[in-house]
């Protein structure tokens, strides 16, 4: 049984239509990519599971209720984050503030997790108190991630999260998702870098112009030559 | 009342909304062309009147005056000064965005107001400017009401008629298309900071214009009458509701909301008469009728924002560009 | 010199009033992303509200202040859940419209309760205290500055230490995010209006204790609080209160060289120049 799923989903952000029909899920445990040309409606599929989006036909599930209709605050609630791809941090507010900010539903002591997240990312706990707008992209990167695991969730969706980051940072960002799911937190994921991502997914997605192209394991995509052939490099 | 009075109420009912409907097609422009928010429609309508007054108005040992010249100069020069302060504004805020433009519209409104004022050797301060001239002076009683209300008429078909034309022009087009995307106008080459304060100062241009006519209607004109509760906010109720956007709803909205001021002061007289207002409230006739009128604002803001008739873009075929 | 100075007390006693208002008009501009033209009104039936305390219903001054604070707050929530909140979705424009409409009707309400006359709250002179040189201090003009301070400090501990402080921070920054965190942003609009309702209050308040209570008093001040804001930095609220400090001192050291009557064309000058040369403010706020 899947944790998280989406079913025939149609829609877009008002005038025509960006998905036409894209279908996934995603299970306990796992890491799942979406990878695909620029267009391909990737973004637009995560965002469309998370509420952000016009669903017009299909349907989203969450550990089988149905969460098409819900907000995003909604969703937050059960257990799924979201880390947008740009302007994904308080820039005003500090390093600690911004992780206040992503526990602000909690009720309970969260300062454990705050610990968890200070581990995960050691520059963070250096610099809590410094403004979120002043740190460097890697580092605002590490806030965005860390702000959305506040809430322990189940699934953690990350659009590009290693986007206009330097290849350390990459490197750096892609091991802590492993740790996160390590630990229990499932993780779909929009990549541009496909080809680090794939190598890294239990499974993948390849969305071409808003519908399914290909699904498989992850090393299998890597294999497969027409993938290879829509992404050199990357 | 009599058909004489009735007929003098009517002729006095319609050149007031005269006066208005060629300040809302000025504002139309602005507004409804342009989307820019000039609440400073005071300034352009007092400096119209101020302008006339003093160069058609008779000498005075207070205050600047005696040119003596003609009426329709003094239109002209209304217009040209009116447009000046506008072109200095305009080039000055040209580029802000509609909240800051609205801000600096009033104070320049409040500045304009200060100086009206206190400078008296410019406008006599307080006391105001009397006695200017019409040019039915000779004329009297219900003849001088019905020639300058026809002369009013006159000036609203042509400012009427020349919005209408500017609407379906190349220009306003270029205008339409920097509402919607100012950076794309700019690449194709266009200078988009020409076309805002060309807008900008034409529209106040004829707010100058409906300034000078009122200051030849009445008479006397003093600060307190371009307060701008009276002269700016009116004239922005008058735009949404007729229709913003369009000027054959800029003249319905004229008419109608002047009927609406109008007929709520007769109202207020009645009602205080039967004793149903309370009499606190009967001598506040006028701001009772301020509270009215915005009332009404907020009520077609949240019904029917578009207005009684609606913006309506050219036929496809003027989309030809 | 001691006239300099004298005018120097009274450039801090204008600029902590226009700060008040000024960090009202911020929060909202940061947190609902409009320009709040009743915001001056709001001020004016603050101080209407003080005057129906002492005058009407014979309350001491303080409990008057909190009952004015109150109301104004419940006002602005009213206002904002049948008017703003519903036009939300339109465009800043229109809000700003709509509130021009709200303010008129806010003045010509007060103008019609009670009146287009001056009013005062209390009849009679009180004596300054003057100091060395001739230097003279009105007792209200301290409880003016050290009220408006410590209402500052108040606002500044809740948005630095409590937990729906910093979601108003939060808010102004990046109201998306905000949202995707689970963050309850109706409740943090709410929290706005009483904050901005409850500082405009005692900004009016004390402009009706520095000089007189007026129908008009508010909107005459609703230039220099946006001035203030402006010059600033919109959205953002300690930026408010350097540039009230700034406009207040310059208004009143105006008078030094230009007659009296054109103070509000100071506070629009330093506007435009502002707008013009640095439109994000002093320290850098949002462009709306």
């Amino acid at each position: 049984m899947s944790l998280l799923t989406a079913e025939e989903l149609y829609g877009g952000y008002g005038g025509g239509d960006i998905l036409n029909g894209v279908s996934m899920h995603v299970d306990a445990g796992e890491i799942v990519v979406i990878v695909g040309p620029n267009g391909a409606g990737k973004s637009t599929a995560m965002k469309a599971l998370f509420g952000l989006v016009n669903v017009r036909s299909g349907r989203v599930t969450f550990r089988d209720e149905d969460i098409t209709r819900l907000s995003p605050d909604r969703i937050v609630g059960r257990g799924v984050c979201y880390v947008p791809q740009e302007a994904n941090v308080f820039p005003s507010l500090s390093v600690l503030e911004n992780l206040e900010m992503g526990a602000f539903i909690r009720k309970d002591d969260y300062s454990a997790q705050i610990e968890r997240v200070f581990e995960l990312f050691p520059p963070l706990k250096e610099k809590r108190g410094q403004a979120a707008g002043t740190l460097s992209g890697g580092q605002r990167q590490m806030v965005a991630i860390g702000r959305a695991l506040m809430l322990d969730p189940s699934v953690l969706m990350l659009d590009e999260p290693t986007a206009g980051l330097s290849p350390k940072f990459i490197d750096l960002i892609f091991e802590r998702i492993q740790e996160v799911n390590a630990s229990g937190v499932s993780i779909l994921m929009v990549e541009q870098n496909a080809r680090h991502a794939l190598s890294l997914a239990d499974r993948g997605y390849v969305l071409v112009l808003g519908a399914n192209r290909h699904e498989d394991t992850g090393p299998n995509l890597l294999a497969d030559r027409e993938v290879a052939e829509m992404f050199l490099g990357g | 009342m009599e058909l004489s009075g009735l007929f003098s109420y009517f002729v006095f009912f319609l050149s007031m909304a005269s006066v208005y409907a060629v300040l809302v097609l000025g504002l139309n422009i602005q507004w409804g062309y342009n989307g820019q928010l000039n609440i400073g429609v005071a300034a352009f309508f007092a400096v119209g009147a101020y302008t006339t007054a003093i160069v058609t108005g008779p000498a005075s040992d207070n205050y600047l005056g005696g040119f003596g010249l003609p009426f329709l100069v003094g239109l002209l020069l209304a217009m040209v000064v009116a447009g000046l302060l506008a072109l200095v504004i305009g080039l000055i805020t040209v580029n802000l965005r509609s909240d800051y433009l609205a801000i600096a519209t009033i104070g320049i409104a409040e500045i304009v107001r200060l100086v009206l004022k206190n400078e008296a050797w410019l406008t006599n301060g307080v006391r105001g400017i009397s006695s200017i001239p019409s040019p039915f002076d000779e004329l009297s009683g219900i003849a001088e009401g019905m020639a300058y209300l026809a002369i009013l008429l006159v000036f609203v078909g042509g400012v009427y008629w020349t919005c209408q034309r500017l609407f379906r022009s190349p220009w306003a087009r270029v205008l339409r298309a920097i509402r919607a995307n100012e950076d794309a106008v700019r690449a194709a080459g266009k200078n988009v900071l020409l076309f805002r304060v060309e807008a900008f100062v034409l529209g106040s241009m004829f707010m100058g214009l409906g300034g000078a006519l009122y200051a030849h209607f009445v008479g006397f004109i003093s600060p307190s009458a371009f307060d701008p509760m009276f002269a700016t906010f009116v004239v922005w109720v008058m735009l949404i509701a007729g229709g913003s956007g369009n000027n054959r709803g800029a003249l319905l909205g004229a008419v109608v909301i002047w009927a609406v001021w109008t007929m709520s002061s007769s109202m207020i007289d009645v009602l205080a008469d039967t004793g149903l207002l309370p009499d606190q409230l009967a001598t506040q006739a006028s701001t009772l009728r301020i509270f009215l009128i915005g009332l009404l604002l907020e009520i077609i803001l949240l019904t029917r924002r578009e207005g009684l008739l609606p913006e309506r873009p050219p036929k496809a075929i003027d989309r030809a560009d | 010199m001691i006239d300099f100075l004298q005018i120097v007390i009274y450039g801090i006693v204008l600029g902590s009033i226009i700060a008040l208002g000024a960090i009202g008009v911020s929060l909202i501009f940061g947190i609902l992303r409009f320009a709040h033209f009743a915001h001056g009104d709001l001020m004016t039936l603050g101080a209407y509200f003080a005057l129906a305390g002492v005058a009407g219903m014979s309350m001491p001054m303080f409990a008057a202040f909190g009952l004015a604070l109150a109301a104004t707050a419940l006002v602005a929530i009213g206002i904002d859940r049948a008017l703003y909140s519903r036009l939300q979705q339109v465009s800043p424009i229109i809000l700003l419209i709509s509130s021009v409409g709200v303010a008129l009707m806010l003045r010509s309400l007060v103008q019609m309760i009670w009146g287009p006359d001056n009013q005062v709250y209390e009849q009679g002179i009180t004596m300054p205290w003057v100091f060395a040189g001739g230097l003279r201090i009105q007792p209200t003009q301290v409880m003016i500055v050290g009220g408006a301070a410590g209402l500052m400090l108040l606002l500044h501990l809740f948005l630095q230490h409590t937990r729906f402080g910093k979601a108003m921070r939060a808010m102004s920054d990046n109201p998306d995010l905000a949202r995707l965190s689970g963050i309850n942003t109706e409740r943090v609009v709410i929290l706005t209006w009483i904050i901005a309702g409850v500082l405009a209050a005692a900004a009016g308040i004390f402009l009706g204790m520095d000089t007189r209570l007026h129908p008009i008093m508010g909107w005459k001040l609703l230039l220099p609080v946006f001035a203030a804001a402006i010059f600033g930095g919109i959205g953002k609220p300690y930026g408010a209160v350097a540039g009230a400090l700034v406009i207040g001192l310059a208004q009143e050291m105006s008078t030094l060289v230009l007659p009296a009557a054109y103070k509000p064309a100071v506070a629009f000058a330093l506007m435009v120049i502002i707008l013009v040369w640095r439109p994000t403010g002093i320290f850098s706020g949002k462009v709306l």
